[in-house]
């Protein structure tokens, strides 16, 4: 298969435009213009140009000998946790961040969930010179304290989301109604593959850059074959949909691993909130759920709409695993390679564990989305001495 | 065409010479009913119902905060629906409710629902034009009509498809932003009526934005009435009913004062 233009925004049932009558011109005028500036060789070699030079793509693959040999299968690493601010937001965020210009706007809005794409925000503003506002949930901005600093001291204010469960979705609720009142001079630069059209699609075609590289660098380590196996964590997904938009037409297995407090394709059902439709956590009355997440970026109820479409499809597989093997995996990594991942890269780490004993043999491409830096305090205080 | 309840009897006040008064009451919270009751004696042709959401996008803090405090009390569609059973008040209900609330009980099965409460219309803010069909169809057949938003940022085009749309009014939102009070009356507030009554026969309301009995009667000298939403829930949730009451009446003199002006 191919990845596809949503035609009328939707992948398959999902996805759509489902906001306030007051933001629909904004998501058109986005849609005419990311078309004009994707088609466009001028804006592709000056994005192309600052992820080599400031991003610092293309990102290596680095080969796990250690816990390919513990486990019994062959285990690869895209390392985006190696970018310019330590995750695979920069990708999409200066794409963002260059059409926002070319759009005449002078303000970005996000949201955030760990700080990454925050962090992220705030750098591409800084370097392009636009004022930067990040929400974030007052709960994340406790657990997160080192990223809320970082965006300090790169320039941007960052407001914490004081409603609901006062995590990820109630920061996109904030960061949208900022959109309604400030729509005429503010971007949205929303932080994974959701939202209404065409953020999803949008997103996804600037991650695609991890996947592309990907196909690219295993076919050479791997002699002209793809790896067995592509897996990456899922909250909205951003990650998952680069690293998978270079393997869809290969034989390749993918798979999406959910937290198992926040598996909307796991355990959710179709829903809408935050402008599309989705598989979504919710109650017998249609009321959105709180997530449950160790890892504050997978903290969120919903799912990317192309995920919801790959689960429905059968291509991609969305298997969850809980805090305690994300731990496990977390500390795997760090004593068997010398890597410390980010919780949420842990999540893929803690399902190939689990998963090795049934694919012994095969090769495994793992996304690795972000390192662990702005997680250390956390796991301080939930490992103490038992680091 | 055969109008709706609502419209119907928005045309006909309108016909009369009176100004439209619309207040929003935020179903399930603390005392909703005796406000409903309150406003419907003290003037108001129609009240809004909100089924609170867990995500209400369009909303600012003090619906927010009604909204989490009437889920808290444990409101569901299911309960506000069935006790607005009980409610005659001798003026047409809307319900206002975000898109999933509809989408989780399915567009068909939600119509009936609010067709057997007695509600004749819905506003739904997060489901525009694009996406609009399904629900329609099935309000359409239901009976119940469908009010669709109209905002400043709309382009000239865009307008017209929107009213053809609508049913019951046209909900013209007052300003760039969620709901909440302001301290004046956003300039775009009037022009954006402006351009709607220029274009349409159906009763024409700003909502959004309209905070106080002044911005009201300020509304109406080009709109055909307002929606009043949050300086409603903020009487209700500091003072209780009867400051709901008092207020409704309030704004109901400073809008007659208006067509009195005029005459």
């Amino acid at each position: 298969m191919k990845l596809e233009f949503p035609i009328n925004g939707r992948f398959g049932e999902f996805g759509g435009r489902f906001v306030p009558e007051t933001l629909v011109p904004a998501c058109q005028e986005l849609e005419a213009a990311f078309v004009d500036a994707w088609g466009d060789s001028l804006f592709r070699t000056e994005l192309n140009d600052l992820l080599r030079d400031y991003a610092g793509r293309p990102s290596i693959i680095t080969e796990c000998h250690n816990l390919g040999a513990q486990l019994g299968i062959r285990l690869l690493l895209k390392r985006e946790d190696l970018n310019h601010t330590g995750s695979h937001k920069i990708n999409s965020v200066l794409g963002q961040v260059l059409l926002a210009k070319r759009m005449g706007k002078k303000r970005i809005v996000a949201e955030t969930g760990a700080g990454q794409h925050g962090v992220a925000s705030a750098t591409a503003a800084a370097l392009l010179g636009l004022e930067c506002k990040v929400y974030m949930g007052e709960v994340d901005v406790k657990r997160q304290a080192l990223n809320v600093f970082r965006m300090k001291l790169l320039g941007a204010q960052v407001v914490p989301a004081t409603s609901g469960s006062k995590t990820l979705k109630d920061a996109v609720n904030e960061a949208m109604r900022d959109w309604v009142a400030t729509v005429e001079n503010t971007y949205y630069a929303i932080g994974s593959v959701m939202g209404p059209h065409p953020y999803p699609w949008m997103v996804r075609t600037f991650q695609s850059v991890i996947g592309e590289e990907a196909r690219v660098q295993c076919q050479k380590i791997l002699n002209d074959k793809d790896p067995d196996v592509v897996v990456a964590c899922v909250g909205g997904g951003s990650n998952a949909m680069g690293i998978f938009a270079g393997f869809i037409d290969a034989h390749s297995r993918l798979v999406g691993v959910e937290p198992a407090g926040g598996a909307a394709v796991g355990r959710g059902v179709p829903g809408v909130v935050h402008g599309m439709r989705s598989y979504l956590l919710q109650d017998e009355h249609g009321q959105v759920q709180e997530a449950q997440s160790i890892s504050a970026g997978l903290d969120y109820p919903g799912v990317g709409p192309e995920h919801s479409y790959l689960a429905s499809i059968g291509r991609a597989e969305y298997p969850s695993v809980t805090d305690a093997e994300v731990i496990e995996g977390f500390q795997l990594m760090a004593r068997a390679e010398g890597i410390i991942p980010a919780l949420e890269c842990a999540h893929a780490m803690a399902w190939i564990t689990k998963e090795a004993p049934m694919i012994q043999g095969q090769t495994v491409l793992m996304n690795l989305s972000g390192r662990g830096d702005k997680d250390v305090a956390q796991m301080m205080d939930i490992l103490g001495d038992d680091a | 065409m055969s109008y709706g309840i609502l419209e119907t009897q928005l045309r006909a006040q309108r016909a009369a010479g009176r100004k439209l008064l619309v207040p929003y009451i935020t179903g399930g919270y603390k005392g909703w009913l005796e406000a409903i009751r309150a406003a419907a004696a003290n003037g108001a042709d129609a009240i809004e119902i909100g089924i609170p959401f867990s995500d209400p996008v369009m909303d600012g803090p003090i619906i927010q905060r009604a909204s989490e405090e009437a889920l808290e009390l444990g409101a569901t569609p299911i309960s506000i629906l069935h006790e607005l059973r009980t409610v005659d008040v001798g003026v047409p209900l809307a319900v206002m409710c975000y898109y999933n609330t509809v989408h989780h009980a399915g567009d068909m099965r939600f119509a009936n629902s609010l067709r057997e409460a007695g509600v004749c219309a819905a506003i739904v803010p997060d489901l525009p034009l694009e996406e609009s069909g399904p629900w329609c169809q099935a309000a359409d057949n239901s009976g119940i009509e469908t009010v669709m938003l109209a905002a400043p940022t709309a382009p000239d085009e865009r307008l017209p498809r929107i009213i053809a749309r609508t049913r019951g009014f046209v909900y013209t939102v007052g300003l760039l932003g969620v709901t909440g009070e302001r301290d004046t009356l956003a300039a775009t507030a009037l022009s954006l009526a402006r351009r709607v009554k220029a274009i349409t026969d159906i009763p024409v309301l700003i909502g959004v934005g309209v905070s106080n009995a002044q911005q009201a009667a300020e509304a109406v000298t080009v709109a055909d009435g307002v929606v009043q939403g949050a300086s409603v829930m903020r009487r209700l949730i500091e003072s209780g009913p009867d400051a709901v009451g008092e207020y409704i009446a309030e704004v109901r003199a400073a809008i007659d004062g208006v067509v009195g002006a005029r005459q």
